[in-house]
């Protein structure tokens, strides 16, 4: 009787309270929908949560932040209680970064798991990417959420740079100084551009305030939209998943959300925010207290941006100087210019690749299986290419820390990377596609003629041979199951003419296509088998 | 008697004025000169002549291969006459002097000689003419203004040896070096004798004051332990980006297996 009742009590309260909701939200549609939403299992698929959580903790440590950061350039004498500062002349928005470090309880742990989780944001969200570049996500019908995502990675970009220049230190001051140089670099409308932002001539007494605004409201609340589109698109595309037995670009083969996928999502985001914390209350970073107050005549050595920003800082470093030449009454500085065109460009391709190569290809089918990279040579190659790019421009950014930590001459090393930029591409690229050739040639080994056993057997006759062990079906499975693209054809359209248009298309499909190695046919299989049988 | 007789006679010299001219531009001259004085100067007379004897065999039995028998310099090495006892003690101090090979910069190495025959030395190269001294104990104390130091360090220093003294590259293979292990008194005769690649900071340009504080300044960065936990090197946010993508990033990936290969 007692037992029945306390059940009834317990269950009373929780179904009363989901009756609650149900009746008013609806709570029972939502769950039932949600809670059966499959998603597959692959440790590749969780980089985007690192960075979703990553942006959790950055909303969280950003708040307590808030709280205490004064975003002005009043300049006061500092009389806190960091002695090496103390009498120091500096703008309220520094003094007030100083006194969270040392006079706000949890302050310096929070600034630093802010700027920690900022790094592991934009990096997780890139290795993101990376994934889905890798495995072709970006393809139909996932092309305009690839434009979100990176829409998301620019947002980060941007929403780590305005943070970086908020103490108003020694080091983002020096950024800023590098923006308001490239600003100035825009012709013809360069200083106006720059006295807008600044308001007025660098540094004012603005900036600060302004970019707080970006930092606090603006950007957080885009990437926070984004975000929400971003994950609806992954709702209504369902998630992909690598090629297996029964795995179809009709369906997606995993687990539910309920319950399996909500205890594991909530134990990684506290593997994160753990991470994070571990790394933060262990490691310092961005110690401003050590640069001193933003004053615009002293420039540090070894002066960098956060990692996001490295690539651009690169590129102005390894871009050639005095090119430099006037028109018309006016300077066209392209030693500023052409660093910024060259990123533009390569950030412009990157967002537009998926339409890219669904044009080259012509391919127009639905795609949730995934790619494997070795499966789509040219694309992995092409993408090679573009991390080394990335990198050698990224590497750039640390030319003096290369040369003093390394003991190498500057110009040397700045020289390397100036050749390194426009050769090691080019190799990456016929070295990934080589290779990805190679291990399709293997696989394709591997399924008509089984795996090397290392098992030498002598036959009666007295000849020696390796036996090859056949492989199983879920593995051969992962190994044939993949689409066989040729190149299109350029084909004279209704009036009989070949259109310029029709022959770029061509041309470039074969530069795509005609290196291929063709999955194993059914038929080329059982020969294989026959041919085995005689052998043994 | 004779004796003032002799000095009336000469005080009515024809030469007298001349002398008495003479002396007093010199008075005044090296009066102002001293108290104008860009940085402490020294004959060798605060060394032994037993040091300076010592210091000129060590001299010819070490340095005078490159830098010539009577430190007049050749085509290998500079002069050495007025560079001063602050730059003796500075380059054999450090171990930079006697120069292993050439390069683009004289390398930090294990000091070669005692301290008493770096001293001697001093003595013998203070000896040729005057130049900088060696620094007093009063600048070295590590009691002038901290604040002050670091921003005058952040003015002048920073450009090239990084706002906390890391270090930083410069064009052809030289460098300035870090300043995380420099002692008071090598920074003092650095600014003082501006050795290498470095600039002379005079006392017209730093005055013993900003000198003191900047050496205070240094130090107290030495010596602080770093607030916020372990300082990757002070290197900045080049290393801070790797350590995120290697450590942080690195570690979540291999999470991230080990979450994935549990259901399989």
């Amino acid at each position: 009787m007692t037992t029945a009742n306390n059940t009834a009590k317990k269950g009373g309260f929780l179904a009363g309270t989901a009756n609650y909701l149900d009746e008013r939200v609806g709570v029972a549609g939502i769950l039932k929908t949600f809670g059966r939403k499959v998603f597959p299992d692959h440790w590749s698929f969780m980089l985007g949560e690192v960075a979703l959580y990553s942006f959790l903790v950055l909303l969280l440590s950003g708040t307590f932040l808030t709280f205490f950061f004064q975003p002005a350039m009043t300049p006061v004498v500092y009389d806190g209680i960091y002695g090496p500062l103390k009498g120091a002349h500096m703008s309220v928005a520094y003094a007030s970064t100083i006194d969270i470090s040392f006079e706000v309880r949890g302050g310096l742990l929070m600034r630093q798991v802010h700027h920690w989780s900022a790094l592991l944001f934009v990096a997780s969200a890139g290795l993101h990417m990376l994934r889905v570049f890798f495995t072709g996500a970006f393809r139909k019908p996932r092309e305009i959420n690839w434009v979100v995502g990176f829409a998301l990675f620019v947002l980060g970009m941007a929403g780590g740079f305005t943070g970086y220049s908020l103490p108003d230190d020694l080091l983002s001051g020096n950024g800023l100084r590098i923006i308001d140089g490239m600003l100035k670099g825009v012709p013809v409308i360069g200083s106006w551009i720059s006295s807008l932002l600044f308001g007025g001539e660098f540094p004012g007494e603005n900036i600060v305030a302004r970019l707080y605004s970006l930092h606090i409201m603006l950007i957080p609340a885009l990437i926070l939209v984004f975000i929400a589109i971003h994950l609806f698109m992954v709702v209504i595309h369902k998630h992909s998943h690598y090629s297996g037995p029964g795995k179809r670009d009709d369906n997606v083969v995993g687990y539910p959300l309920a319950p399996v996928y909500v205890a594991k999502a909530g134990g990684f985001f506290f593997i994160v925010f753990g991470a994070i914390m571990l790394v933060a209350a262990t490691f310092t970073i961005n110690p401003v207290w050590n640069y001193g107050g933003y004053d615009p005549s002293p420039v540090s050595a070894g002066t960098q941006p956060d990692w996001y920003i490295g690539w651009l800082d690169g590129a102005l470093r390894l871009t050639p100087s005095h090119l430099e030449f006037e028109a018309g009454g006016y300077t066209y500085s392209m030693n500023v210019l052409l660093p910024m065109i060259v990123g533009v460009l390569f950030l412009i391709i990157v967002a537009l690749y998926p339409f890219i190569e669904a044009w080259v290809t012509g391919d127009k089918r639905e795609h949730h299986v995934l790619d494997r990279p070795r499966n789509a040579p040219t694309r992995t190659a092409i993408g090679a290419a573009g991390v080394v790019f990335y990198a050698v421009l990224w590497a750039g950014a640390a030319t003096d820390l290369i040369a003093t930590n390394f003991k190498m001459s500057l110009n040397q090393v700045l020289t390397t990377l100036q050749i390194s930029l426009i050769v090691l591409p080019v190799l990456a690229y016929y070295i990934t596609k080589r290779l990805a050739l190679s291990l399709q040639r293997k696989d394709r080994e591997i399924v008509l003629h089984g795996r090397e056993s290392g098992r030498i057997v002598r036959l009666p006759h007295g000849e020696f041979i390796e036996v090859h062990e056949e492989i199983d079906e879920y593995t051969r499975y992962k190994l044939v199951d993949f689409v066989n693209y040729e190149p299109i054809m350029a084909r004279p359209n209704a009036r009989g003419k070949i259109t310029i248009r029709g022959r770029i298309r061509a041309s470039m499909s074969r530069w795509f296509f005609e290196d291929r190695v063709t999955p194993v046919t059914p038929a080329e299989l059982e020969a294989a088998h026959k041919h085995g049988k005689e052998l043994h | 008697m004779a004796m003032t007789k002799k000095l009336k006679n000469a005080r009515r010299s024809p030469w007298a004025a001349v002398a008495a001219i003479a002396a007093g531009l010199i008075i005044t001259g090296s009066g102002y000169a001293a108290a104008t004085a860009s940085t402490p100067t020294d004959s060798g007379s605060s060394y032994t002549s037993d040091q300076v004897d010592s210091g000129h065999k060590l001299f010819l039995s070490n340095c005078a291969s490159c830098h010539g028998k009577n430190a007049e310099g050749t085509a290998n090495a500079p002069s050495l006459i007025g560079v001063g006892a602050a730059s003796v003690l500075f380059q054999v101090e450090t171990g930079r002097m006697p120069g292993q090979a050439s390069g683009p910069q004289l390398q930090v190495k294990p000091v070669q000689f005692k301290q008493a025959d770096i001293d001697a030395l001093a003595a013998w190269v203070s000896s040729l003419a005057p130049g900088p001294a060696a620094p007093s104990a009063e600048y070295l104390a590590k009691t002038g203004n901290a604040s002050r130091g670091g921003e005058i360090f952040r003015i002048n220093c920073a450009m090239c040896h990084n706002a906390v003294g890391a270090g930083g590259a410069l064009t052809g293979g030289k460098y300035a070096p870090a300043l995380t292990h420099t002692s008071a008194a090598h920074i003092y005769e650095a600014m003082v004798t501006g050795p290498q690649n470095m600039p002379v900071f005079s006392n017209s340009n730093l005055t013993l004051e900003d000198k003191t504080d900047v050496i205070t300044y240094l130090q107290q960065v030495q010596t602080n332990p770093s607030i916020g936990g372990y300082d990757l090197g002070n290197l900045g946010p080049v290393v801070e980006g790797l350590f995120a993508w290697i450590f942080m990033l690195g570690g979540l990936v291999l999470i991230t297996m080990w979450l994935g290969a549990k259901s399989n």
